[in-house]
């Protein structure tokens, strides 16, 4: 019997362990290795810290590094400001259908592909297009407005590709805190901002954390978005490792960046759930 | 004396039904209060328009001489013990106690006094550093009750606070949260749909139905002297017949009931004339049950049957008797001296009651 049920959990882990050794464990410790290989003539390698040492010798690749981080984090901030209100309206002012209808309509833009919902932010920000030709039409502008290729579009673009992975953890946590205990609140002698800071903020902790690590994983990672909306310029880390491997053919050094990013993201997942004083197991659990 | 919560024609609408509909009282200083009525009877409205998460459509709430209508939730001088208690769970004990002291802005220090204080009062000294799912039902619910108290509010409400406990530790809550309101000596308000929970602590009692009170008074008065059919059935076990009026002198009437038993009721006064049909209750516990019709000769409601169940409940056992046209059951209490702990099912007995004990309302009621 034990043995029997030691080949049923081996069979059902079975894919799990595929998943991960398959497509995650190998092809991150083959990326190391490759990471590590130096070249020092034409197919020669010798194993060597050179690639990491190059990382943190070129200013453009230190720069674009953390500029990411920044960008990332503020993007993650910037949906949170926005996703925590609208959560709470979906969760707490509204119900029955009305609830379901909202919260279907923050995941409609999702049925299209990233690309296409890209292509349609293009078409509104740029010099042809719809809010050029509105503000122009109002007489607030003399001339086509530029507004793609910057900073901020590709900000905009970030917040607005991850606001459903903050609203979904919002909403679920939200939702759960009885309405009793915010009436409790109030009843007590709170006032609106207490009992926001006091009794809904730490009862959606565990949610906003998960929220944001999703959201901030996915900006840090994200290569359409920056690259569509902020043109040539826009200096975001996966792009510098895309040229690394497709444009400079130089594995070894796009793999020492991919490695980076790993490192990177990982740190400031650590640290933002230290600042927070939350666990893994809490908020995922 | 002023009272210490006054509503008066306080009515609430939601939309084209009416929730409350002209209810008006007046809540002495330190006494305790209930609301008794069946779920969705719009007694949990009232309360929330005394806390203010509700306006009410007419009507004014007045609370220590002052109204209070245009005072947000917080500012009010009134603290509610929710249904499921509401204590924060993101805080431990101490925080949650302290909680309204914090708002009012006292110091530290004072906020730990007082804390210490409310906590000894209930009988819970040193679990301020606890965490709420540590502390049992009862528990939760004295931390809800010492939450608001150390408010010093003018009105305590509960809304149905022992609704989730099971029921031994109601029966003892029961008795429990009256003696805090005596040590509290704070007035409460009380709503609940468990007529025992009402008689038990209660001073007065507003029995409601169909958002409108149906009779206010002390538990004795809901229960002896009921104005309305709904509270002679809602307060109280109790048998009911429908019958018609047959004849009348004075107080006293003759009705025969639909499968054809004559009985005698009194009106007590109400209005009820020949030819009417009408609603008559009798408590189990009126009826005597006697082995010889002989000694059941002084009552003039006399019926002889066989025991049809027997519902052993210890000292609230009943049977249910039928009578010996099978024309209808008839619950009866067992005296508790023992006498009759040998009946079985099927024993031949006799049952009486005095035509008074009989209460007739005129049918139509509830």
């Amino acid at each position: 019997m034990r043995t029997e049920a030691k080949v049923g959990l081996g069979l059902l882990l079975t894919p799990l362990l595929l998943w991960l050794s398959l497509l995650i464990f190998i092809p991150h410790v083959d990326m190391f290795i490759v990471s590590l290989q130096e070249r020092i003539g034409v197919g020669k390698y010798q194993t060597s810290l050179a690639n990491y040492l190059t990382f943190f010798q070129e200013p453009l690749y230190l720069w674009t590094f953390l500029r990411t981080a920044v960008m990332s984090i503020l993007a993650t901030l910037m949906t949170l400001l926005i996703a925590f209100p609208v959560s709470y309206y979906i969760a707490k002012m509204v119900k029955g259908r009305l609830q379901s209808a909202l919260f279907l309509m923050c995941l409609v833009p999702f049925w299209v592909s990233e690309l296409v919902r890209t292509f349609g932010w293009m078409i509104l920000l740029r010099e042809t297009g719809i809010f050029s030709n509105l503000l122009q039409f109002v007489g607030l502008a003399d001339g086509p407005v530029e507004m793609l290729y910057n900073d901020g579009a590709i900000m905009l673009g970030l917040v607005y590709t991850s606001m459903l992975f903050m609203v979904v953890p919002l909403v679920t946590t939200l939702e759960s805190l009885p309405d009793e205990v915010i009436e409790a609140g109030y009843d007590l002698g709170g006032s609106g901002l207490s009992v926001l800071r006091e009794i809904i903020i730490p009862h959606a902790m565990p949610g906003i954390v998960s929220g944001c690590i999703v959201v901030f994983m996915l900006s840090l990672g994200n290569y359409l978005t920056p690259t569509m909306l902020g043109g040539k310029e826009s200096l975001w880390f996966t792009e510098l490792i895309y040229s690394q491997f497709i444009v400079r053919f130089n594995w070894e050094l796009g793999s020492a960046f991919g490695f980076m990013l790993l490192i990177l993201s990982s740190a400031i997942v650590w640290g933002m759930l230290k600042l927070t004083g939350q666990s893994l197991e809490k908020t995922m659990g | 004396m002023t009272p210490d919560l006054e509503c008066s024609a306080l009515t609430k609408r939601f939309g084209d039904t009416t929730a409350v509909e002209n209810v008006s009282f007046q809540v002495p200083p330190g006494s305790f209060f209930s609301i008794l009525g069946p779920s969705g009877c719009g007694k949990t409205t009232i309360m929330r328009m005394i806390a203010g998460f509700l306006e009410p459509s007419e009507g004014d709430i007045r609370i220590k001489g002052k109204s209070v209508l245009n005072v947000a939730p917080n500012k009010r001088p009134v603290n509610m013990v929710f249904q499921h208690l509401a204590l924060f769970p993101m805080m431990n004990i101490a925080e949650n106690i302290g909680y309204g002291l914090r708002r009012q802005g006292m110091d530290k220090t004072q906020i730990g006094r007082k804390v210490d204080e409310a906590l000894d009062r209930i009988g819970l000294p040193g679990i301020g550093s606890r965490k709420v799912d540590e502390l049992s039902g009862g528990q939760k619910q004295r931390v809800a009750i010492a939450r608001c108290m150390v408010l010093e509010p003018d009105v305590l409400l509960l809304d149905e606070p022992l609704g989730a406990l099971d029921l031994k530790l109601r029966e003892r809550m029961k008795v429990e949260l009256k003696s805090l309101q005596a040590a509290f000596d704070t007035t409460f308000v009380y709503i609940t749909h468990d007529q025992s929970e009402a008689l038990v602590m209660s001073d007065n009692i507003a029995v409601m139905n169909n958002g409108q009170f149906e009779q206010m008074g002390s538990g004795q008065d809901l229960y002896y002297r009921p104005e309305s059919a709904f509270v002679a059935g809602f307060v109280g076990d109790t048998n009911r017949w429908q019958g018609k009026v047959t004849r009348k002198e004075g107080d006293a009437i003759e009705l025969v009931t639909e499968n054809g038993l004559t009985l005698r009721g009194a009106t007590h006064g109400r209005d009820l004339s020949d030819g009417q049909q009408a609603d008559v209750f009798v408590r189990p516990e009126a009826i005597r049950i006697a082995h010889d019709a002989a000694d059941l000769a002084h009552f003039d409601n006399r019926i002889s049957g066989r025991v049809t169940s027997l519902l052993f409940n210890g000292a609230a056992s009943r049977i249910l008797v039928g009578s010996e046209d099978g024309r209808e059951e008839i619950e009866v209490n067992l005296p508790q001296s023992g006498e009759f702990s040998s009946i079985a099912k099927g024993d031949a007995v006799h049952i009486g009651w005095a035509s008074d004990q009989g209460n007739c309302f005129k049918a139509g009621g509830n």
